[in-house]
């Protein structure tokens, strides 16, 4: 089912593996993607999951101390 | 063949060492962190992983405070030079290695004071000479966990206490330690860990690193060198963030895969089953050695206080000389010589002449002790083998 989207966007790869990390810990489903061109023109990763999940990659970005880009909603795909 | 090097680099390297290596250039192979696709992605996290088994294994802080650089070397100039400024105060031991010494003699020359605690002719250091170097303030205390020389093991928890009373920043050399004796960051209070991967930690040569404590602000250290990270491309500035700030160009990403095999690999064995064994062995050695007319041992008489290293001089012989024999007559390889380590020879009453050096390793048998033993008795009583 395609359901609404976020991306997480960091400044590295390392901090994207680690918030990838700590959502699947919480048992939040997300994916590493690469950056949407519209969004930034870094060459790099980020972490995507169902906008329903926002709060709890808050929390893990809170908890990690990770400065991040920001949550941005991507539209509907499959998580 | 019998390898007795083990302090300069351990051989050999366990089979998943290699063959982690080897899967890494066969088959994953991509640029780490800088691009997004799925092997890039997939060499990122066989980094990452690696990062996360160091921080626990030495008890860090955060995996991404794990700074991956060529050698322990690198990495305590990165610590040494990031942080010393002229006008400041540092504070060594007579036993260190070069990696060391010759950053902080380079720093002396800038205007950094350098003091130097002595330690005993066995090469152990009394934690309480180094408070008495600590009542004048110092940006930093730096000293190696364990001597390449003797094996002296130092007494770094008690020195980290002293050190984190007085405020100053504390920098552990782990080349010879790290893998074999039981380094914590945390609980020994050491601020900045220099970690090589080819000892005892068993990875390949050409890995290695600085771990950071939650204490040191990074943006306060300057790095060595500057470059591309894969990260924040539009900026021509150098990211402020951990790891990147202080990993420029592409990583020895084969290597560090092979050293996240090896570790594996140590852990799976137990740390301190190979301390035990190799301290077992070390003692072995010592004990047939001291029946050798006119050789002289050097490092702590107990076996417990050193490592696998084991130092010693034959009355008549050069130590280029017994090394030249042991090697082309009997096959045992060793390390002759001052062992990057003038300022730990002095100490020990070795200077300028060195010593032989006999370090045991993981894969060393009793049987080869023996041999050992043995060819240093022929060479000794002028027979031949």
């Amino acid at each position: 089912m395609k359901v609404p989207m976020s991306v997480l966007l960091v400044y590295s790869t390392s901090h994207a593996l680690r918030i990838e990390k700590m959502l699947k810990e919480r048992g939040v489903p997300c994916r590493l993607v690469p950056v949407p061109r519209h969004l930034s023109s870094d060459c790099g990763t980020c972490v995507r999951f169902a906008a329903s999940d926002c709060e709890a990659a808050r929390e893990a970005v809170d908890q990690s101390g990770i400065e991040i880009q920001g949550i941005f909603d991507m539209g509907t795909s499959y998580v | 063949m019998i390898y007795l090097d083990n302090a300069a680099t351990s051989f050999p390297k366990p089979a998943v060492t290699a063959e982690a290596v080897y899967d890494f250039l066969t088959r994953t192979g991509a640029n780490p962190g800088r691009s997004a696709h799925g092997l890039s992605l997939e060499a990122a996290r066989i980094v990452y992983e690696a990062r996360e088994v160091l921080n626990d294994f030495f008890g860090g802080p955060d995996p991404l405070r794990v700074i991956f650089t060529h050698n322990a070397t690198y990495g305590l100039n990165m610590a040494l030079k990031g942080i010393l400024k002229p006008g400041g105060r540092v504070i060594t031991t007579g036993m260190e290695h070069n990696a060391v010494m010759r950053p902080l003699r380079s720093l002396e020359q800038e205007g950094v004071e350098l003091a130097v605690v002595p330690c005993g002719r066995d090469g152990t250091l009394d934690p309480d000479d180094l408070k008495k170097a600590l009542r004048q303030k110092a940006d930093m205390v730096v000293m190696s966990a364990a001597s390449n020389v003797t094996g002296t093991i130092m007494p770094v928890r008690e020195v980290g206490t002293i050190v984190r009373e007085k405020g100053s920043v504390f920098l552990v050399d782990s080349a010879q330690a790290g893998g074999v004796l039981p380094l914590d960051m945390e609980k020994d209070k050491i601020d900045l860990l220099a970690f090589t991967g080819h000892k005892s930690l068993y990875g390949p040569p050409g890995t290695g690193g600085l771990i950071f404590g939650s204490r040191i602000r990074e943006t306060e250290v300057r790095p060595l060198i500057e470059g591309g990270t894969g990260s924040r491309s539009e900026t021509e500035e150098q990211p402020q963030f951990l790891p990147d700030r202080f990993e420029s160009g592409t990583c020895n990403a084969a290597g560090i895969a092979g050293l996240r095999a090896g570790l594996q690999w140590l852990q799976e064995r137990g740390r301190d089953v190979i301390l035990k064994d190799e301290q077992k062995k070390s003692a072995r050695l010592a004990e047939g050695l001291s029946w050798v007319p006119g050789l002289v041992l050097y490092g702590p008489a107990d076996a417990s206080m050193r490592t696998g290293v084991l130092s010693f001089t034959l009355e008549g012989h050069e130590v280029s000389e017994l090394g030249e024999i042991l090697d082309t007559d009997f096959g045992i390889l060793t390390r002759v010589g001052l062992h990057c380590a003038p300022s730990a020879h002095k100490t020990i009453g070795t200077f300028p002449y060195g010593t032989v050096r006999m370090s045991v390793g993981a894969f060393t048998t009793d049987e080869d002790i023996d041999i050992a033993v043995s060819a240093v008795k022929h060479i000794a009583a002028g027979t031949s083998k």
